[in-house]
């Protein structure tokens, strides 16, 4: 009895483009590209340089929070921010600067990510605390082992890693083109595998999913692994990348990964998600905030009008048929 | 377009509603084709056809939730400025659907409480409560029921007890007519029986009713003049002597079923080694179809779904799984509703067609068009939405879902459910014939019919097994006698 759209959907293409979700995070980004560079003048090159780079580490971690999300109601990371900060510390601490330790110090850093995605689910798991409770908890744990672990030192990267993740190759940023290879792996998970199915299944209806034979579990186990890593490689690139570690690198990821999915038109609901629109979104998030600043507005008005065109973009977005 | 025409005892003048040539289309789909007929006082209506004939959509237009896209719709003392819901509701018209839609989260006297218009603020909990329980012990006496039991603790017959005693229940206004859409199919043959009295005393006392149902025997029995729905259009509508089952069918557009078929493959297989053993005592052998029966809600979904998590691993998935399962309560247990017909059928058998981690697309295609041709899903293209089916429909893709998979053991939970005569027949055969390949069924049915299918019964009660039946031993009455024989001592 119900008329509602979904993405198999699509007879005519052109329909099928304009009812794609994503389309609203890039055509907000488009538009904010324009505004800024009309207004600063500065050369739209540079502008586009510096928000593929920044957008990067938002959409790292926004990869790893959809497929939380897509789980379906309940289920998000919260740790986002102290898994960036403990790996970053730890991983920066082991190198001391040294260039021979910088591929061990990239497996440290994705060593902790495992790990503290094991302490999430087993958390949710053997526990049985709602996750957002769980990875919230988590997440004073991790911080205070980077304090601990930290005590106010700001450690360098090696002078290499540093050049790699301010540098580019090609006009890229290097740490978009890590950005975009994660997303295309997700998106090739997501759309042609069968854990990417899995995923969804579990995301529309858990207890059916178990009683069709989806190993609800692994999956389970797998998406909160994954989310913890790809905080702990963006807390490894973003150090890189601003000359150190320090304990307050990853407050503003804890919404900005939340922000990004849902700007990328991922259901909130769960079982329905959008890869592209991640990408989409991350550059929107970085260039409303230049934008307002090349308006040479007051932080406090910039949070408003920031709050303001999320808001707009959601609901636009959402108006095609995509509700939650 | 003969509206006046109304055949049934005891009709009065004024019809409670009354279409003209209605239409209805879901975009390009039309499922409703010029519909007419109108319903009066006191009658029994019932309306058969098979699965996506178009049954439920006349019952929407009926009570108003659906608008006619051509021709009319006339309420009971109707006023033309509101809509058709509105009037439908001011004419008394009250309906039970086939997809529950009771709020789960809600106590029943809460649930009693959303239709109920003009019910005193202060106090209101313990007048819902007193007209709760008197709407149950009306229809179903001796149910058990606490009125401040919470909806999604209920078993699934009993939700649909509460939904059928609000549609009965005495409210603000009175209800002249109420519409039934397979209300028995998950009650147990003495609670349908219940029910099936109370339709007759309602309908002595002046009510009407327009009763959905796969069940002939039902509809003969409460019936005083018998609809008969195919692809969108009523083929026949005739007081309900002038029916007997085999042109019922015949009207339907299906072959009669065979009366002596049921039970007929039982004799020929041999079974294999005992494949399952459930500590209660359950079990079954390789090619065996072993039935679990009684009163609805004793037990046996649980014990079916302990077998199931018992032989389904949680943290890895099997290429060859051991066992699988058809759901009964298709929103709980089985739909993906985000997803399409092709991607609901092929869920399970994902990593048996694809040899490697990638889904391989071209041979998901081909097995869901085979079982598409095989069970006869009725659709023009498998990419549609899993909710653009009809329910029966949907159960189909469940099945398949299941049967496409080489487990060798299949656990269903009363799966029929809102399923056609003709395509039980169709899965029965299947059964049968899976069944002779060594494949195990575990089968919980509230219905005698498929319980007649199987090779031995476990008939429950209480959550236990009170009988073991094994081949002519099975009948309805050993079953019956099973099930209260423990009650009463």
């Amino acid at each position: 009895m119900s008329d509602q759209t979904t993405p198999d959907t699509g007879h005519n293409p052109l329909r099928a483009f304009v009812q794609k979700p994503w389309l609203w995070a890039y055509l907000a980004a488009g538009i904010t590209f324009v505004a800024t560079s009309l207004l600063a003048g500065s050369g739209a090159g540079s502008l586009l340089y510096a928000a593929l780079t920044f957008a990067s580490f938002s959409a790292i971690v926004g990869i790893g929070q959809m497929l939380v999300i897509t789980l379906g109601p309940g289920n998000i990371d919260l740790s986002v921010p102290a898994t960036m900060t403990l790996a970053a510390t730890l991983a920066l601490k082991f190198m001391d600067t040294q260039t021979a330790l910088i591929l061990p110090g990239l497996l440290v850093a994705i060593g902790i990510g495992i790990g503290c995605g094991i302490v999430n689910f087993a958390l949710i798991l053997i526990l049985r605390i709602p996750p957002i409770i769980a990875t919230l908890s988590a997440s004073f744990l991790y911080q205070s082992l980077a304090i601990w672990s930290n005590r106010g030192l700001r450690i360098k990267p090696p002078e290499p890693l540093a050049e790699f993740a301010s540098g580019g190759t090609l006009g890229v940023p290097n740490v978009a083109l890590v950005g975009i290879a994660l997303a295309v792996c997700a998106w090739l998970l997501l759309e042609r595998a069968i854990a990417g199915r899995w995923i969804s299944a579990i995301g529309q209806n858990l207890r059916a999913a178990r009683l069709s034979g989806v190993p609800v579990n692994a999956v389970r186990f797998g998406i909160y692994v994954n989310s913890a890593v790809c905080a702990a490689l963006a807390g490894f690139l973003l150090a890189s990348f601003s000359g150190g570690a320090n304990l307050n690198m990853g407050t503003e990821y804890m919404l900005m990964s939340i922000a990004v999915v849902v700007i990328g038109g991922s259901s909130i609901g769960g079982g329905n998600s959008n890869v592209p629109g991640i990408w989409g979104a991350a550059l929107f998030m970085f260039l409303i905030v230049s934008m307002l600043n090349s308006y040479g507005l007051g932080a406090g008005i910039r949070l408003i009008l920031t709050g303001l065109v999320i808001v707009g973009v959601v609901t636009l977005a959402s108006r095609k048929g995509y509700s939650a | 377009m003969k509206t006046d025409e109304n055949t049934g005892p005891g009709a009065t003048a004024a019809p409670v509603v009354s279409l003209e040539q209605a239409h209805l289309s879901y975009g390009p789909v039309l499922a409703l084709r010029g519909a007419t007929l109108s319903i009066s006082a006191g009658e029994c209506v019932g309306l058969v056809g098979h699965n996506g004939a178009g049954k439920s959509t006349l019952a929407n237009v009926i009570n108003g939730r659906l608008t006619q896209t051509q021709g009319a719709v006339h309420h009971r003392n109707a006023d033309p400025a509101l809509r058709n819901s509105q009037n439908a509701q001011n004419a008394g018209i009250r309906s039970v659907f086939q997809e529950l839609s009771l709020c789960p989260n809600l106590t029943v006297l809460e649930n009693l409480r959303i239709p109920y218009r003009n019910m005193p603020r202060k106090g209101w909990r313990r007048v819902a409560r007193q007209k709760m329980l008197d709407a149950l012990d009306l229809v179903f006496p001796g149910h058990g029921i606490h009125a401040r039991a919470t909806v999604g603790n209920l078993t699934i017959a009993e939700r649909q007890m509460v939904e059928i005693a609000i549609a009965f229940a005495d409210r603000d206004r009175e209800p002249s007519l109420v519409i039934l859409d397979e209300p028995t199919s998950s009650l147990d043959a003495a609670i349908a029986q219940q029910l099936l009295d109370h339709i007759k005393r309602f309908c002595a006392k002046g009510g009407a009713v327009l009763f959905i149902s796969h069940m002939m025997g039902e509809i003969f029995e409460v019936s005083t003049r018998i609809i008969v729905m195919k692809d969108g259009q009523i083929v026949d509508d005739q007081p309900a002597s002038q029916f007997t089952r085999a042109s019922i069918v015949d009207a339907m557009g299906h072959v009669a079923p065979d009366e002596d078929t049921s039970g007929a493959g039982r004799a020929d297989r041999t079974l294999g080694a005992e494949v399952v053993r459930a500590a209660n005592g359950l079990n079954a052998r390789a090619g065996e179809i072993v039935g679990l029966a009684g009163l609805a809600g004793h037990g046996q979904a649980e014990a079916l779904a302990q077998i199931y998590f018992d032989h389904a691993p949680k943290w890895k998935s099997a290429r060859q799984p051991e066992v699988v399962f058809v759901a009964g309560d298709r929103a709980r247990d089985g739909i993906m509703p985000l997803w399409s017909i092709l991607r609901n059928l092929s869920l399970t058998t994902l990593s048996e067609f694809s040899r490697k981690v990638m889904v391989d697309r071209s041979s998901e295609a081909d097995m869901v068009q085979t079982w598409k041709d095989r069970i006869g899903i009725r659709t023009d293209n498998l990419l549609n939405p899993i909710l653009s089916l009809s329910g029966g429909n949907q159960q189909k893709v469940l099945f398949a879902r299941a049967l496409a998979s080489s487990a060798p053991i299949v656990v269903m939970d009363d799966p029929m459910r809102g399923v056609d005569v003709g395509t039980k027949k169709d899965v029965y055969q299947m059964i049968q014939a899976e069944a002779s390949q060594d494949r195990s069924f575990l089968w919980y049915s509230t219905e005698t019919d498929e319980i007649l299918e199987c090779d031995r019964v476990f008939v429950f009660r209480a959550g236990q097994i009170a009988a073991e039946l094994v081949g002519d031993e099975i009948t309805e009455e050993n079953i019956l006698n099973a099930s209260f024989q423990m009650q009463e001592a």
